[in-house]
């Protein structure tokens, strides 16, 4: 309870804030509607007509909720109207791009712990990977892969994710990879151990905590990027889609819709990962 | 050089290059060390005393001067696992229980897995830690800790113990006891065991001999015999002949201070 109700609490501030930007926001259509109509309007209902307009400019949360079962609830999942359906292809595309981000991820990090050539000719690179505006380079990938042949959004969408995915697993890699101190080390030398022995007794479970603190952050990256992926690629499919047809069709309440079931696939997926963590660490008697 | 030597060091020289300049750790070492002696170096710090365990452990290399572990260079007698070496720090792996730790250095050497259960199960009996086994290390007191870090150089049989002021970060009552259990261990266990410490009464306690050093350069001021009988009950530190040897190890270290203030 003593850690629901800070989470409740803010809930709330950020439903009342909502309420109150919905009238502002859309009062200026009803206003101009009434004129056009030769009608007076009291200020009550100004305010009960901003919350229940049909193409609203900002939506009333209780608006967001009605559309969300509607596409949640009462949609059959296989419809090309459900949310879940939507939800789906997106959370396919993201694992795939999470589980390739992550692999990469922890590859490039071994081999700059590993080589000082790489260390020096890979890492300033994949910094500059991360200036590069993801929406930018999405097209491109999309382009390359079809002249290569690799058909549907998938493979392209994933590799989009991973692109966003692996530097904070890279970064963390690197560092608890060399988290063992300079006494870990020679201990394992005293002991003739070779440089394989060394990886997998010490550097490799010393660097766990430091690598699921970044599969939290790697994951919520994954589904941006396959959000992003699904923006400016032509996709129809996916929540990215949703969010771009309810743009370019004047329907707020599929962007808003769409927008709340990514906040709640990232907040599950972090949560997953979360629990991992947590039954991973208390397996390997860290948590005490 | 003789045939018993555990350990020979002639004429040794370490010089580290650093930003600074260059910096003798270590000026012309000699010193043997028989089988089954114990011997403690001490001195204040920058005196070279842990590097000296180090380039007998064959983790520093010396500038010059050579240095024999059981007839052979340091990094063969590691191969045929003559020593094992603790650190100031227990330094156990945290994801491993006290048996896991202890059953590290035979995974690596590749021990059957009777062997090593066999071996775990007497060591930790050896540092009276029978019943801590599936414990992580946490869950243990500084002082058991480093009794199961003394376990895990135990564990593969070596006959020279390396130890670099095992017990510095402890408190003096825990300390105490493990002195003790300490000279109980190499009593009947007979290994040679170079000690590092900041202590002049664990020193004069522990050792058979006594090796004085000084800082800058790095190297043997005096070397003490120790006539105190083998077998030494803790109060044994009250009697004249106790605070005769530590008043000599005391003069020594005072006459290598005053070579620079």
């Amino acid at each position: 309870m003593n850690r629901i109700l800070p989470v409740l609490a803010v809930l709330a501030a950020i439903l009342a804030l909502w309420y109150a930007a919905v009238v502002p926001m859309n009062a200026g259509w009803t206003v101009a509607q009434a004129d056009r109509a030769g009608q007076e309007l009291t200020l009550s209902d100004i305010v009960a007509d901003t919350m229940n307009q049909d193409r609203p400019r900002l939506p009333a949360p209780h608006q967001v909720a009605a559309e969300l079962k509607k596409t949640v609830l009462d949609t059959r999942v296989t419809s090309k109207r459900s949310l879940v359906f939507h939800g789906w292809i997106t959370l396919q595309s993201t694992l795939w791009g999470f589980a390739l981000g992550t692999a990469v991820g922890i590859g490039m990090a071994v081999s700059i712990v590993y080589s000082r050539t790489a260390n020096m000719s890979l890492m300033p690179w994949a910094i500059i990977s991360q200036t590069i505006p993801i929406v930018a380079i999405a097209p491109m990938i999309i382009v390359v892969l079809a002249t290569l042949g690799v058909e549907g959004r998938t493979v392209p969408k994933a590799i989009i994710s991973a692109y966003l995915c692996f530097f904070p697993v890279l970064v963390s890699m690197v560092k608890g990879l060399r988290s063992p101190g300079p006494m870990q080390i020679d201990l394992m030398k005293t002991y003739s151990a070779s440089a394989g022995q060394t990886f997998w007794k010490l550097r490799l479970p010393a660097s766990v905590p430091y690598l699921f603190t970044s599969l939290k952050v790697g994951i919520a990256a994954a589904l941006v990027g396959t959000i992003v992926g699904e923006l400016p690629t032509g996709a129809i499919q996916g929540l990215g889609a949703r969010i771009l047809i309810g743009d370019q069709f004047g329907n707020p309440l599929m962007i808003w819709s769409a927008l709340i079931a990514a906040a709640c696939l990232a907040a599950a997926l972090v949560s997953i990962v979360a629990a991992l963590q947590s039954l991973a660490l208390l397996r390997m008697g860290y948590a005490r | 050089m003789s045939q018993d030597a555990a350990i020979e060091a002639n004429g040794l020289d370490l010089t580290f290059e650093t930003g600074d300049g260059a910096i003798q750790a270590l000026r012309d070492v000699t010193l043997e060390i028989g089988k089954g002696e114990f011997v403690s170096f001490i001195g204040p710090s920058g005196c070279g005393k842990t590097t000296f365990l180090r380039v007998v452990a064959g983790l520093e290399k010396p500038t010059g001067g050579e240095v024999r572990v059981n007839g052979t260079s340091p990094d063969e007698a590691r191969r045929d696992r003559a020593y094992g070496y603790v650190f100031q720090e227990a330094g156990l792996y945290p994801w491993r229980t006290i048996a896991g730790n202890v059953r590290l250095p035979l995974e690596i050497m590749g021990y059957s897995r009777s062997e090593m259960a066999d071996r775990v199960n007497r060591v930790l009996e050896l540092v009276e830690l029978s019943g801590f086994e599936n414990k992580h290390p946490w869950q243990l007191s500084g002082g058991m800790q480093q009794r199961a870090s003394i376990a895990r150089a135990l564990a593969f049989d070596a006959d020279i113990l390396l130890m670099d002021e095992p017990f510095g970060a402890l408190d003096e009552i825990v300390r105490d006891h493990l002195n003790e259990q300490l000279l109980g261990l190499w009593e009947h266990t007979g290994k040679t065991i170079g000690f590092v410490t900041h202590s002049i009464p664990e020193a004069v306690y522990l050792s058979t001999r006594i090796v004085v050093m000084s800082p800058r350069p790095g190297r043997i001021t005096d070397v003490i015999d120790n006539p105190l009988p083998r077998k030494r009950p803790l109060d044994i530190r009250d009697t004249p002949e106790f605070l005769e040897v530590a008043q000599r190890v005391r003069k020594g270290l005072r006459a290598g201070q005053s070579y620079e203030d």
